[in-house]
């Protein structure tokens, strides 16, 4: 009797809460879904007229859509790799006692703390700028013509920027599980005869299974909405370039001022991240039971 | 086949000398235990064995070969752990068959000797679950088991049994001894728990403060302890000591007596007390009695024991089983009986014709 009167007093005092975060994402997509079969243009106010799937056929027939698709599929798989790969050797050397242990680390964690726009404007001016630039200047050192990054590689530039903030992201949390890691276990297998490679496959792998699993999930969530490195740096360009869903839903909607068009951009862009979240769930999933 | 021998080995943290300089020589199929309190220095003595520590002077030799600076698994050497170290990832028989795979055996055969393990430590029917889903006991097999399997020269304990509970403990400390007996190899047992060490060993190495204080069979280090650490370490309740007048009677500085050597008797003997504490164990009384001048005694007696607290009864210690430690604690030859007559005598008022209580 006394569980069912605290969980129905549970259930009114969680209600506020629950019931504000529903709004908070129902009314939006509500909204979204609604504007996504309308004929709403910005330039035109009062003229909104039902439109059926036009907008929906609009935007997926669009040769902008595939290059946009491919482009988020790049980034987010390049950058899961360099950071997941990076984090795991950082956290490696970061676990072993070093002089300024303390600093090194914070050192590491910091580029995480830096807003995407100031470290993709430092990355644009201070290094992969053709004239100012450090890679132009290490290019010129040793007798090469240097790369205007930008223009001539636009989405490896982003993977690079985006990489460089969410390695040290990957690498706290490894880190993190690392240190976990049972003392003995690493002596048990030693005194087993494993080597360093194999006891790193046999006991370090899998003891990390869960963080990489966290990270992966918690970086793509993140990554495939990356925009204001794009915003600052590339615009999307050159063509469509370095163009990601996100970044073209943004076009149409802020620049080309087609609503509609936009909303229905979005609602793919919800399909889309779910169709993904659906396969790197049963991936790997399986780590996070037990 | 495996003897180990310790040639004035050290080990330094940095300043601290753990073991300042232990030359101990280990025979072939012997069961021996290093005992001694928290941070004596004997798991670092154990991890210097196996390897996991490096020396900081002397030699290790197994077999009459240095192995000092031989990696761990190069020493053909099995080591249990106090918290078993077993993956956790893997199962049962992962576990045991690591080492093998380890060694780049082929399947049927690490499958064979797995079986085998496990038919031996009771765990065939757990050979698919994972370590977390084990009592404590099983985990400890389990760990035994991936010890065994390598068939290694020689077994290395580290308290193996300190997290278990008291009743599994006395039954995994007899499944250990029967081990030993089975395989005959040289098995290395570290405990801070001197009943393991009294019931398991063939051999005591007693320890404290990195320094070897006395080596020999569990008997041997009972009846003749060679200082005052290692009497006091050495049966359980503690010898009883007692310093000043007493002891300087008998020419010595301290005389320690065990409790299960002092004569009880209700109307007369050695020293007269009060009891304060008795402890009913059934089988066994030991009663704590406060006697004048001398401090506070131990003595066992039997389980059914009707004395109080609050009463009085009188001790006598036999004169056999004195032992004397000069001033520097060690111990006296006891070549000559101690004539306790020396001591002054208690008697009640009474004829001294009471009946024993014993």
């Amino acid at each position: 009797m006394a569980t069912l009167h605290t969980k129905s007093a549970a259930r009114a005092m969680m209600s506020p809460s629950v019931i504000l975060l529903f709004c908070w994402m129902a009314v939006p997509l509500a909204m979204t879904l609604y504007f996504s079969f309308l004929r709403y243009n910005l330039l035109m106010p009062g003229m909104e007229e039902w439109a059926g799937l036009f907008n929906y056929e609009f935007f997926l027939t669009d040769p902008a859509f595939f290059s946009a698709l491919f482009n988020t599929l790049i980034l987010v798989g390049s950058v899961l790799v360099i950071s997941v790969g990076g984090g795991l050797l950082m956290a490696l050397l970061l676990d072993q006692p070093v002089f300024g242990q303390g600093i090194v680390r914070v050192l590491v964690i910091s580029p995480f703390l830096i807003m995407p726009t100031v470290s993709a404007l430092v990355w644009k001016n201070m290094m992969m700028h053709p004239v100012y630039g450090l890679f132009a200047w290490l290019a010129k050192t040793v007798g090469l013509d240097p790369i205007d990054w930008l223009s001539a590689a636009p989405l490896t530039s982003i993977v690079m920027i985006v990489s460089w903030q969410w390695l040290p992201f990957a690498t706290l949390i490894l880190l993190t599980a690392l240190q976990s890691l049972d003392e003995d276990q690493m002596e048990a297998a030693e005194m087993d005869g494993a080597s360093l490679w194999w006891r790193f496959y046999f006991i370090v792998l899998p003891h990390l299974g869960r963080a990489i699993t966290v990270v992966i999930l918690i970086e793509t969530i993140f990554l495939l909405s990356v925009f204001a490195e794009i915003l600052v740096t590339t615009s999307g360009g050159p063509g469509y370039a370095s163009t990601n869903i996100t970044y073209l839903i943004y076009t149409q909607a802020l620049l080309q001022f087609d609503v509609g068009g936009a909303s229905a951009g979005g609602i793919v862009a919800v399909i889309l991240a779910n169709i993904v979240a659906f396969f790197l769930i049963r991936l790997i999933g399986k780590n996070l039971e037990g | 086949m495996c003897t180990i021998r310790l040639e004035n080995v050290t080990k330094m943290f940095g300043e601290l000398a753990v073991i300042p300089g232990i030359d101990l020589q280990i025979n072939d199929g012997e069961f021996v235990v290093f005992v001694g309190p928290s941070g004596c220095g004997k798991s670092t003595l154990l991890r210097l064995i196996a390897g996991l520590e490096d020396i900081s002077g002397g030699a290790i030799l197994l077999n009459g070969e240095d192995v000092s600076s031989l990696p761990p698994a190069k020493r053909g050497l099995s080591m249990v752990f106090q918290s078993y170290a077993l993956y956790p990832h893997m199962t049962v028989h992962g576990n045991i068959a690591f080492p093998l795979k380890m060694a780049g055996m082929d399947k049927a055969e690490i499958d064979k000797k797995v079986m085998a393990a496990a038919k031996v430590l009771n765990l065939t029917e757990y050979l698919k679950r994972k370590p977390r889903n084990l009592s404590g006991g099983q985990r400890q097999r389990v760990a035994i088991g991936r010890a065994i399997v390598r068939e290694p020269s020689a077994f290395l304990f580290d308290e193996p049994l300190s997290n278990l509970d008291a009743a599994l403990r006395v039954n995994m400390r007899l499944e250990i001894t029967e081990l030993h007996q089975q395989l005959g190899t040289t098995m290395v047992y570290v405990t801070h728990d001197q009943v393991e060490a009294m019931t398991m060993a063939d051999k005591i190495v007693v320890l404290n403060r990195g320094n070897v204080e006395q080596v020999g069979s569990p008997m041997d280090l009972y009846r003749d302890p060679a200082n005052l650490f290692v009497a006091g370490f050495i049966g359980s309740p503690r010898m009883n000591f007692v310093d000043g007048g007493n002891a300087a009677r008998l020419g010595a500085t301290t005389i320690g007596i065990r409790p299960e050597h002092i004569g009880l008797d209700r109307e007369k003997g050695l020293w007269r007390g009060v009891i304060g504490v008795s402890e009913h164990l059934g089988s066994d009384t030991f009663l704590h009695v406060h006697v004048e001048d001398v401090g506070t005694i131990t003595a066992r007696t039997g389980g059914e024991w009707t004395l109080r607290h609050g009463e009085t009864v009188f001790l006598t210690p036999d004169p056999d089983k004195v032992h004397r430690f000069d001033e520097s604690g060690r111990s006296m030859a006891r070549a000559i009986t101690p004539d306790l007559g020396a001591l002054p005598r208690h008697v009640n008022g009474a004829p001294a014709s009471g009946a024993p209580l014993q």
